[in-house]
């Protein structure tokens, strides 16, 4: 596969108002670069995705971005530039990160894992979480019902539920989520990715990291491909959906199954 | 002539010279610290190499002081005892004996539990130590026991401060050379895997709890026979030098010296006792007071060399004398090691039946099934999620199933350890690469042959290991050559990229002999060419009977290799058969390339 | 022994017991949140008696300048960094808190008569000395390290506990003190007589016990450390930073042994090394729970405290090796429930 480099490939244009552009990111474990000058652009009330094969360096991104992982290059989020991300000052500015596993708070109850969701703002002096828990609720009728329930003991998709719901209490400019759909029925990876969509119309800027490439093509504006730490493609989400090379890349089944895919 | 047998000549020059050019002062000062690094020598082994600690040590030198004090100056022992205390040499294999029953006896019970339920516990048995020295009155007490006779060597009594230097330093550069050879050898390599990669060294094949007590051991041993020749120095005991504070004191010495050498242990020896004498000069003058205030001094530096230089004082001064890094030589001529012979092909080797395993509520295997045969390269793929992983693990032996059960070679892996499942011929890497950074290329894989091999703790001391280390290091760089890393075979793991990484870990397996090799995502992080190579390698490996499981992500690597694939979803088998026929089965194309709608 | 004797056994027993369990959730508290072994827990205790003794003797408590010196350095650090960035809220914030402050404090003492207090303002005017040291202990000395390995945290430990003895000799001296008791009361409870410390201990020990259980289910920040024992990553995820977390958490801790002390102060002379052995038993309680478990840590606290007072009845030369080798069988039952190979953090 030939691979485009950075210099010529496109920019996400159609961001007219970025919320984050990150610009030349390197994330290094000891002395292996795991992320070479990932340079990627989120527009206020876009969906972007980042898709990948597995150890491409997408998770190790987004903890780059939200602070998780010491990086070099430029992190610029809602029109100021942090020169070395902290992960609270990061919340506190309303970037929130869904992670891949949950991380999820097991022997606390449904609401309690909610309501820390509100920490931050709870200490800048914003204490409107009541608020914000009735509208997670509105929107996860789910977590309700099993608001005394201990986290740990709720199904994988409840679980998934619960952890958007925690960044949503938040009330994120932007959400970055990993693998939303990571080991979850149909039936909820369809309503995990509808909830993403009712954000966006919300006005919620999505980073949606995911394996499930297909899905995540469907629903995003704009994608980049990440290959061995590096943006390997760009472009419309549209369009890479129908590029034979992502199809290759990522499905395997080589480009004489394409027809079977538009089926 | 190296540099490096340039340095270590002069300072034994050195050293022979000491009695004859320093002052008695000086003299007695270096015995300090030569008793001192003795016992820090076993901190380096435990806390620097084995990631274990102990605060205990001061105690364990007080075993070795009190035994020999109590029996060489002893008037009514009884008769079967008596001829023990003729002669300090006998007390000093009393004292070692003693030690190493406490120290396997402490070991026990606190070496299976995390690392902190270590120190804690010598902290408590320390104290508990102390205490009875100097409550007990056949021990003399707070007053301790006077009149301890000097070491007789040869005729030579050992009885002024410039005679039994000789000694000591003797003693602990015995104790270094022991030390160092030993690191320097096949359980050399399992003690220094304890730090960090117990979990890989376990599925090689290492007991780490044994490796665990050893070191603890040879740590007590150490600080034992440092008391012995404290005793006979001093010719006097207290418990005051064998409090909890001492044992602290210790620690401070091997991890400001540099925790991680040999050499560490001198130097932090060396300048805790210098500054020590120096500060308590000093400090109460200054102060307007008297006590122990060179602690407050420590204290705080011992918190600054953790912050600012973790690695201690040594690697600092070792980088002021230029020295080359000697690589290993490969012993081309050295016997290869024994190898098992191959189930014939079309054997079956791994049998995994109606497997179900559930976490609370959650089923992530539903009644799996699935079969290897020698000879054959099977894939599990599955979407990420679809529960290959917790297969994986019941298969390696890691996770038990609820029900169902996995055979290999016709027995059932459920209840055996990592160890066992290695020595039945199963060889595995690890989705989330598990080596040790700092090790070269060729000690890593090394470590893979560590059952196919046995020299233990005393041959390894001693080099008598050396023609077994020599096949060891030439089947280590055979495996290395065939899975093409050859130019990085003298480099530190840790600095090869990701995807090398994951065939550093294959050539480790293949250290081990298998029968079958797991795989656990080895093409992830390859580029295509490398990618070209090991799908190469592993169908050399088949043709010559090696059974293998593939769990993997990347089809295109997947469906030009593999002879046939189980497909998941959801923890269930929703497809199985060759690349061709999975690649058009509806259910599959679905599972992969489900849309949202 | 006849029954008096074991009645006073007793309650000498529960009384020591009661403050070893707050020592141990403490312990507890300390290493779920921040993996730190708190070693130095026994020196805040001392710190805590001896302040107040220090105080009642008419001295300015030369803690006070550590308070100084610490908050100094908090101040270099923080404030320059705060500063660099241009955050001047930030930076003002930490100023005060951490050379203001304690100026103040100095002030303060310097300006009452300390020694002619009521007994309540000397004991607040000592917690407000040591307690504020506990988070700018933490600051200094661990969060440069936060995520090294326990091993490392748990040397840090031992070094600052060797560094605070020898402090605490320097500001204290060589001699032992034992505080007035905060209540001259008893009474006589059968054959058992009750004294009005024992009551302070028990009283304060149960009400510190439900605040805190009030603290960890009902209020924000109390949720927020639990959550940071429960999943540091998550935690960290929601703004809850592993410092923040940390500070906080080492301000319970110091409170706890702070007040500890001068609880104890009354019942036991106190030297300037005796807060080692006291927070040590702690520590043998918490072992018994695991390091995980406040129930079970604190119900072996009260076995620690009542096994060592029927030990100096009967063995009093033997009651220090008595307590400190109860921590075998606990480590081997441990050891026996335990099957794992684990990798060390």
């Amino acid at each position: 596969m030939t691979q485009q480099t950075q210099a010529s490939a496109p920019s996400n244009a159609s961001a007219k108002n970025p919320v984050l552009e990150v610009k030349e990111l390197c994330v290094s474990y000891g002395k292996v670069e795991a992320l070479t000058n990932a340079s990627i652009t989120v527009g206020e009330g876009q969906i972007v995705t980042v898709i990948g094969p597995n150890g491409a360096g997408k998770t190790t991104m987004l903890s780059a971005i939200m602070g998780v992982l010491g990086s070099r290059g430029q992190v610029a989020f809602d029109g100021s530039l942090e020169v070395v991300p902290e992960v609270e000052r990061m919340v506190a500015r309303g970037m929130t990160l869904v992670p891949e596993k949950r991380e999820l708070f097991g022997e606390m109850s449904v609401e309690d894992n909610l309501v820390l969701g509100a920490f931050q703002r709870y200490r800048m002096g914003k204490r409107d979480h009541a608020q914000t828990l009735e509208e997670v609720y509105a929107l996860f009728p789910r977590l309700k019902e099993r608001r005394d329930q201990h986290a740990g003991t709720m199904s994988g998709g409840e679980r998934q539920m619960l952890a958007v719901g925690r960044a949503l209490m938040a009330k994120p400019k932007l959400l970055m989520l990993d693998e939303p759909s990571l080991g979850l029925a149909p039936l909820i990876v369809r309503e995990i990715f509808r909830i993403i969509s009712e954000l966006r119309r919300r006005g919620v800027s999505i980073l949606l990291v995911e394996q499930n490439a297909r899905a995540a093509l469907q629903v995003a504006d704009y994608a980049y491909v990440l290959e061995t730490g590096q943006i390997a493609m760009q472009g419309p989400a549209h369009e890479l959906a129908d590029d034979p090379r992502v199809i290759e890349a990522y499905l395997g089944f080589g480009g004489k199954h394409q027809a079977m895919l538009s089926t | 002539m190296r540099t490096d047998r340039l340095v270590l000549g002069a300072f034994l020059a050195l050293l022979l010279m000491v009695p004859a050019i320093l002052s008695p002062y000086y003299v007695t000062l270096l015995n300090y610290i030569g008793l001192y690094a003795m016992v820090a020598l076993g901190l380096v082994l435990l806390t620097g190499v084995g990631g274990l600690t102990s605060f205990g040590q001061a105690a364990f030198v007080g075993l070795g002081a009190y035994t020999t004090a109590a029996l060489t100056t002893a008037t009514d022992l009884p008769a079967w005892l008596a001829w023990v205390g003729a002669s300090p040499w006998f007390t000093l294999v009393a004292g070692l004996l003693i030690t190493a029953a406490v120290a396997v006896l402490l070991g026990s019970l606190t070496l299976k539990l995390s690392g902190h339920f270590l120190p804690l516990g010598t902290i408590a048995w320390g104290i508990s130590l102390y205490f009875l020295f100097g409550t007990m009155q056949s021990l003399g007490g707070h007053t301790g026991i006077t009149g301890i006779p000097p070491i007789e060597l040869f005729g030579w009594t050992l009885d002024g401060g410039g005679e039994i230097f000789y000694l000591i330093w003797a003693f602990l550069l015995l104790g270094m050379l022991t030390t160092h050879n030993l690191l320097d050898s096949r359980e050399g390599r399992a003690i220094r895997a304890l730090k960090g990669g117990r979990v890989m060294a376990e599925a090689m094949g290492v007991d780490t709890g044994r490796a665990r007590m050893i070191i603890f051991v040879i740590a007590a041993l150490l600080a034992c026979a440092s008391g012995w020749l404290y005793a006979h120095m001093q010719r006097f005991v207290n418990p005051t030098p064998f409090g909890v504070h001492i044992g602290i004191e210790y620690l401070f010495m091997a991890v400001v010296g540099g925790a991680g050498y040999v050499w560490g242990a001198i130097v932090g020896a060396g300048v805790i006792t210098v500054l020590k004498q120096w500060l308590q000069d000093w400090l109460p003058s200054l102060l307007g007071a008297s006590g122990n205030f060179e602690m407050i001094v420590f204290g705080i530096l011992m918190v600054l060399v953790l912050h600012r230089a973790r690695e201690g004082l040594w690697p600092i001064l070792k980088k002021l004398v230029p020295m080359r890094t000697i690589h290993k030589t490969i012993d081309a001529q050295a016997e290869p090691l024994p190898r098992r012979t191959l189930p014939a092909p079309g054997t079956l080797i791994l049998e995994a039946k109606d497997v179900t395993r559930r976490f609370g509520g959650l089923v992530a295997n539903n009644n799996m099934s699935l079969e290897v045969k020698a000879g054959e390269i099977l894939a599990l793929i599955g979407p990420n999620g679809a529960g290959k992983s917790t297969m994986f693990n019941q298969i390696s032996g890691v996770d038990t199933p609820t029900s169902g059960e996995v055979l290999f070679l016709g027995k059932p892996v459920a209840g055996r350890d990592s160890r066992e499942i290695a020595r039945m011929g199963m060889s595995r890497t690890f989705q989330h690469v598990k080596l040790l950074p700092t090790m070269s290329v060729l000690e890593n894989v090394a470590i893979g042959a560590h059952l196919r091999s046995h020299k233990g703790v005393l041959s390894s001391a001693w080099r008598l290991d050396r023609a077994e280390e020599a096949r060891i290091l030439k089947e280590a760089a055979h495996q290395i050559e065939r899975v093409g890393l050859k130019d990085h075979m003298f480099d530190e793991a840790g600095s090869l990229a990701l995807g090398q990484q994951r065939i550093l870990e294959i050539a480790r397996a293949l250290c081990a002999d298998p029968c079958l090799l797991l795989l656990d995502e080895p093409a992830a992080g390859l580029r295509y060419k490398e990618k070209q190579a090991l799908a190469e390698l592993l169908k050399r490996l088949r043709s010559e009977g090696m059974a293998t499981l593939i769990v993997e992500h990347d089809m295109d690597f997947v469906m030009n290799l593999v002879d046939r694939v189980v497909v998941m979803e959801f923890g269930q088998k929703i497809a199985e058969g060759l690349p061709e026929e999975v690649q058009q089965n509806p259910a599959v194309l679905e599972a992969y390339l489900g849309g949202v709608e | 022994m006849d029954m008096s004797i074991a009645l006073i056994l007793g309650q000498d027993g529960i009384t020591n017991g009661a403050i070893y369990a707050l020592l141990a959730l403490a312990l507890v508290l300390v290493f779920a949140v921040t993996r730190v072994i708190f070693i130095q827990q026994g020196e805040f205790v001392a710190y805590g008696a001896l302040t107040l003794a220090m105080m009642q003797s008419g001295a300015t408590p030369a803690t006070v300048w550590l308070l100084v010196a610490m908050g100094g350095l908090v101040t270099a650090f923080d404030g320059l960094k705060a500063l660099k960035a241009g955050q001047m809220q930030r930076a003002g914030m930490v100023a005060g808190w951490n050379l203001a402050y304690p100026l103040a404090l100095v002030a303060v003492l310097s300006a009452l008569p300390v020694n002619e207090l009521p007994l309540v303002l000397q004991v607040v005017l000592t917690l407000a000395i040591v307690v504020p040291m506990g988070p700018m202990m933490y600051r200094l000395m661990y969060q440069p390290i936060a995520s090294a390995p326990v091993l490392i945290l748990l040397i840090v430990s031992v070094a600052l506990h060797i560094a605070m003895v020898g402090l605490g000799l320097l500001f204290f001296g060589a001699e032992g003190h034992r505080t007035p008791a905060f209540s001259e009361l008893s009474f006589d409870l059968g054959p058992l007589m009750v004294t009005g410390q024992t009551i302070w201990v028990l009283v304060v020990s149960v009400l510190l016990i439900v605040a805190l259980y009030q603290f960890f289910e009902r209020t924000l920040y109390g949720k927020a450390l639990r959550a940071t024992a429960i999943n540091r990553v998550g935690a960290q995820l929601m703004g809850i930073s592993p410092a923040l977390a940390g500070k906080l958490t080492f301000f319970l801790a110091a409170f706890i042994g702070a007040l500890s002390g001068v609880l104890i102060a009354p019942i036991t002379t106190i030297y300037y090394d005796t807060g080692f052995l006291i927070g040590l038993k702690g520590f043998v309680a918490a072992i018994i729970g695991g390091l995980a478990s406040y129930p079970i840590a604190a119900l072996g606290a009260i076995a620690v405290g009542l096994l060592e007072a029927f030990a100096s009845f009967w063995a009093s030369a033997y009651k220090e090796v008595i307590v400190f080798t109860l921590i075998i069988p606990v480590l081997l039952w441990r050891s026996l429930t335990s099957h794992h190979v684990e990798e060390e953090e």
